[in-house]
């Protein structure tokens, strides 16, 4: 396993002030903030890349625990019950905790990360995501030699989740990361967007977001996350292993037999306008590329 | 009153046109609106193939031979409706950019499909005319039958672009096996 020194991570000032730090030198100075700075990610500077609407990112979701249409999550999750809501950390730890929504945003302070969203089906957004890396959370255990993978939990509540009251998928849904994917500082733990509280369609109150894998790689509606040894299984993996992996990196080499891995098409844009080019890791390349070093990307899809 | 029955039956088969028209010109396609122009002419072709295909079970049902009188004018709207959706695909979403196009034909088993099931309706749409009808005589019969085979590549198109929930495609594959299997009925009795 490889260790995360505390080094690496990128300090909380810096990601707080790098709006008005950006801002201050300019845009030609951005990509001096590249280097060093993983949510100005050269793939975000670009002057195309407009944050998608807060009406497009709230009413267009993919969220199957409430019905498999587009609008299902928008519609039918207003009177999801987020509050109480506890989140367990367990497996290989030391000290296994069970912790408060209340109690990570009073310890765990969340900031702006604008990050791109590249869904499986082949379509994109631009997120101004409030949160922070899940590196911290998992700071508050003890992990033992033997965690080497995440495990993911979303919550279980077909009486207030319609959609889980029908097989679509295998119930609670659940996702993995590699240890190291999940320390690294890109992996977010949301609890917020458009510096608003997260709204219950986006995976209230508190989710994942990898950047530079496929949406669903970032699970809603976290309860539990447990530190395993082997590799878990993904919902999508036990559902179709063909056309889901565990690593699923955004990749245009690999493809679907469904949806175009190639390109994607942005959303909020018009009928006129073409689709672009879709970016190895979604844009993150410089920032996670090494942790793939070596590793055979279309067996390893 | 008969006479005035088709145009009204050409009226309504505008309608889903309209429908995607105006939402084009004012802008209510939603935030994929490519995806919404796909799945709307789609979405017609199916159910246009699935009301061709009930012409003749409605008329021996009921007795009355207007239904047949429709059948060739639905038959070319679902020829319709599948161009629009083959152009959306290749013009609109693709801009005509062949070498995606072909790979996609290639790799992608519901494009493929789907392409097929275009260029079987292409015959059949040419040879719609009362003059062709009688240039063809008895081969004419045999070419429609084209219709089926038609069908239900569609519905696959349908199962196979499905990301999970199948409600939907097989939905449509049940009206479509139903109304093959009245057909198959009545030739026994």
């Amino acid at each position: 396993m490889k260790k995360i020194r505390y080094s690496e991570i990128t300090p909380e000032k810096i990601y707080i002030n790098r709006r008005s730090f950006i801002k201050s030198i300019g845009i030609g100075a951005g990509s001096i903030a590249v280097t060093s700075l993983p949510f100005t990610n050269s793939a975000l500077s670009k002057e195309d890349d407009k944050h998608t609407s807060f009406k497009d990112i709230t009413t267009y979701n993919n969220y199957y625990e409430f019905g498999t249409s587009k609008s299902d999550p928008y519609i039918k999750s207003q009177n999801f019950k987020t509050n109480p809501w506890n989140i367990s950390i367990e497996g290989e730890v030391d000290n296994p905790i069970k912790i408060s929504m209340e109690e990570i945003s009073e310890t765990l302070v969340s900031e702006e990360r604008v990050l791109r969203l590249r869904c499986v089906e082949g379509w994109s957004m631009v997120i101004p995501w409030m949160g922070f890396s899940l590196s911290k959370l998992l700071s508050k255990v003890t992990l033992t030699s033997k965690a080497k993978f995440v495990k993911f939990e979303s919550v279980y509540d077909p009486d207030q989740m319609k959609g889980q009251r029908y097989p679509v998928l295998n119930w609670p849904y659940k996702e993995g990361l590699r240890i190291d994917e999940a320390m690294h500082p890109l992996t977010t733990v949301v609890t917020g967007l458009y510096n608003k509280k997260l709204p219950n369609q986006n995976g209230a109150p508190l989710r994942i977001f990898v950047p530079w894998k496929y949406g669903f790689k970032s699970a809603k509606a976290i309860v539990k996350i447990e530190l395993v040894e082997k590799m878990p299984t993904s919902s999508w993996m036990w559902a179709s292993p063909r056309e889901y992996g565990f690593y699923s990196n955004v990749n245009p080499n690999v493809n679907h037999p469904r949806w175009s891995q190639a390109t994607e098409r942005v959303i909020g844009n018009n009928i006129f306008a073409p689709r672009v080019k879709t970016l190895m890791f979604n844009g993150y390349g410089e920032e996670v590329a090494n942790l793939y070093a070596g590793m055979d990307l279309k067996k390893f899809f | 009153m008969k006479k005035y029955l088709k145009p009204c039956v050409f009226i309504l088969s505008l309608i889903p046109f309209l429908i995607i028209f105006y939402k084009i010109l004012f802008n209510q396609l939603g935030p994929e609106p490519v995806k919404e122009i796909t799945h709307h002419t789609g979405e017609w072709t199916l159910i246009f193939i699935c009301l061709t295909l009930a012409m003749s079970p409605l008329k021996r049902l009921t007795n009355f031979f207007i239904w047949i009188s429709f059948r060739r004018m639905l038959g070319l709207f679902i020829f319709f409706y599948a161009t629009l959706h083959m152009l959306t695909y290749v013009i609109i979403d693709y801009r005509l950019d062949f070498e995606s196009i072909s790979k996609d034909i290639l790799t992608k088993k519901f494009i493929f499909v789907g392409f097929a099931a275009w260029l079987l309706l292409v015959p059949l749409a040419l040879t719609s005319s009362k003059k062709a009808m009688i240039f063809l005589k008895d081969k004419w019969k045999k070419l429609h039958r084209l219709i089926y085979i038609i069908a239900i590549l569609g519905v696959l198109h349908f199962i196979w672009l499905v990301k999970k929930d199948l409600t939907e495609p097989l939905i449509y594959a049940v009206i479509v096996i139903a109304l093959m299997l009245f057909r198959f009925k009545f030739k026994k009795i």
